[in-house]
């Protein structure tokens, strides 16, 4: 008798702790965020003490601009983001409909050595990928930080799944029309796989947009250095600048992908959640 | 099948397999053979198994490794249960769901080096944020990266809180596959929330438990651009792993071969974890 008066009881305080544990996790996972926010537009002396009548100030965003050529990283970041997945489009929806619409021999194999890229990333292979980069003489150029990564497994795979949905019956029906191989692509395959382009396009611009390893041994100046490697320098302790400047060196360089982010909000999470669904 | 498009397949498939033949494919080989057949900066110096005999003998490496793998065992599993709790929460009916889920989504789309300077001013011994909060409690602080005995959890600690967040879109795909029906069978039963997290829920994640699981541990080898910001593998090794004692060899000592064989032991062990996924998929057929 009192255990059943006591259940719900019970039953509302722990929903209440699990709210106040679910919050207090999301301010830990909110607050590095918050606090470059907080750092970046007060002055440096107020970087750990947080007073509400701090001034606010925009002098450590002017002081990061001068220290470090962000306009230019800024500048290749988006060349090399977008350069990859351009190409990266183009591959997977040639190969993604091969694998998913034509028999030929050895499909299987082909499709068993794409999917090793999944595993076996190309900064793994960071020496010898960088031994081919040099012989083609392509270090420090935007086609060389992007070459590794062109042909994404993951890209063919998606759009593998995607174009295997599609009814035979479109293409047939085209092919009747008179349209050519490329032409069936183009105009039936691609219009219907949008939000697989949606999709894979976010996940390719959060990776590349956040990639640093292969960059930072691809690259060796300004010509071609992006945000990630350029931040890397920028806020090495030895360069002598304070934690304001960095802050706001850091929100200054997250600050496109964050805003791409907050408008696809949505989009992002459930293209990971595509991502997932392998 | 006509010979046409036998061809046409092939064409179509060409550029990408070119690409990655020669960035995937190809350089597993000549790492493979590399390992065998060099030594420092010198090529095709003939078979030889001292690159093998160095790495048994080099104690760095057995450091790098076993930190690779504690570094694997504890941010894994950590970083998966709070995506599961993550993941509970957002799909549930708590206030201010879709804030929460921005929060902890956030660390995921944040580049690691960017987010790694922030947390560098968090760990830094004099002025840092951990130590001013322990002052609070009249603790004098620890030195979060340059103590060998800390510095290694102080990288799992940023990667879990990078991590956690990515694992439960997993996790919340996965919640939104479950059929409500199942959960007002179990009410009519009277079953509690517990009764239903243990009988319906964990049992039916278990498939994305065992995926992610996998990928995480195929994520745990591969991360280590923080390495860069929060402690270059330092001190003295306590924070060194594999992928980064790779780069450190090849492009701070130059010596490629060293480079060549710590990458064959990186493949075989990512191509075991491999090995492992596609037996894990071979039975998530066979649950439904």
């Amino acid at each position: 008798m009192f255990i059943t008066k006591l259940t719900p009881l019970l039953n509302h305080t722990a929903s209440g702790l699990s709210t106040l544990l679910a919050w207090l996790l999301g301010i830990f996972w909110i607050f590095p965020l918050i606090y470059a926010l907080w750092a970046a537009i007060h002055p440096p002396e107020y970087a750990t003490r947080f007073a509400l009548n701090a001034p606010l100030s925009m002098e450590n965003f002017h002081a990061a601009w001068e220290q470090a050529p962000f306009v230019s990283y800024m500048l290749n970041t988006v060349a090399i983001t977008l350069l990859i997945l351009v190409f990266q489009l183009v591959l997977c929806t040639l190969a993604g409909y091969a694998l998913a619409r034509i028999r030929f021999r050895g499909r299987g194999l082909v499709f068993a050595l794409i999917l090793m890229q999944l595993m076996i990333v190309p900064e793994i292979l960071i020496v010898e990928n960088y031994q081919t980069l040099a012989s083609l003489q392509a270090i420090d150029t935007y086609i060389g930080v992007g070459l590794p990564y062109l042909a994404s497994a993951f890209g063919i795979f998606l759009l593998r799944q995607t174009f295997k949905t599609i009814p035979q019956e479109l293409e047939d029906a085209a092919r009747i029309e008179g349209c050519s191989n490329l032409q069936i692509i183009w105009k039936v395959y691609v219009p219907l796989a949008k939000p697989t382009y949606l999709a894979f396009s976010l996940v390719s611009i959060s990776y590349h947009w956040n990639n640093f390893l292969w960059p930072l041994v691809a690259t060796n100046t300004e010509n071609s250095r992006p945000l990630t490697v350029g931040m890397a320098i920028f806020g090495a302790p030895e360069s002598g600048v304070d934690w304001s400047v960095i802050s706001a060196g850091t929100l200054i360089s997250v600050a496109p992908l964050l805003i791409v982010f907050l408008v696809f909000q949505r989009q992002f999470v459930q293209s990971f959640m595509r991502a997932g669904v392998k | 099948m006509s010979r046409n498009q036998q061809i046409y397949a092939w064409l179509l498939l060409l550029p990408a397999l070119s690409l990655l033949a020669a960035f995937t494919h190809i350089p597993m080989i000549t790492t493979f053979w590399r390992s065998f057949t060099s030594s420092g900066m010198q090529n095709n110096t003939g078979f030889t198994w001292e690159n093998y005999r160095y790495l048994y003998e080099d104690d760095v490496f057995w450091q790098v490794l076993s930190n690779s793998l504690w570094y694997a065992a504890i941010t894994v599993p950590v970083s998966m249960f709070l995506a599961l709790g993550m993941a509970l929460w957002v799909n549930s009916k708590i206030h201010g769901k879709s804030i929460l889920r921005l929060a902890y989504f956030t660390p995921t789309i944040l580049p690691m080096i960017s987010v790694a300077n922030i947390w560098l001013f968090f760990y830094t011994p004099e002025i840092g944020l951990f130590n001013e909060l322990l002052s609070w409690f009249g603790h004098h602080g620890y030195n979060w990266l340059g103590d060998p005995d800390l510095s290694l959890y102080s990288l799992m600690l940023m990667t879990i809180w990078k991590e956690a967040g990515f694992f439960m879109i997993f996790y919340l795909a996965a919640l939104q596959t479950i059929s409500p029906d199942l959960y007002q069978a179990a009410s009519i039963e009277g079953a509690s929330r517990w009764t239903n997290l243990r009988r319906i829920t964990l049992p039916l994640l278990m498939p994305t438990t065992l995926f992610v699981l996998v990928n995480a541990f195929l994520n745990a080898f591969k991360l280590v651009d923080h390495l860069f910001i929060l402690t270059k593998g330092g001190p003295n090794n306590a924070s060194n792993l594999l992928l980064y004692y790779i780069y450190e060899n090849a492009f701070s000592f130059f010596d490629t071969a060293y480079a060549a064989v710590l990458t064959v032991v990186l493949l075989i062990l990512l191509i075991a974890l491999a090995a492992l996924q596609f037996g894990v998929i071979e039975r998530r057929v066979h649950y439904r």
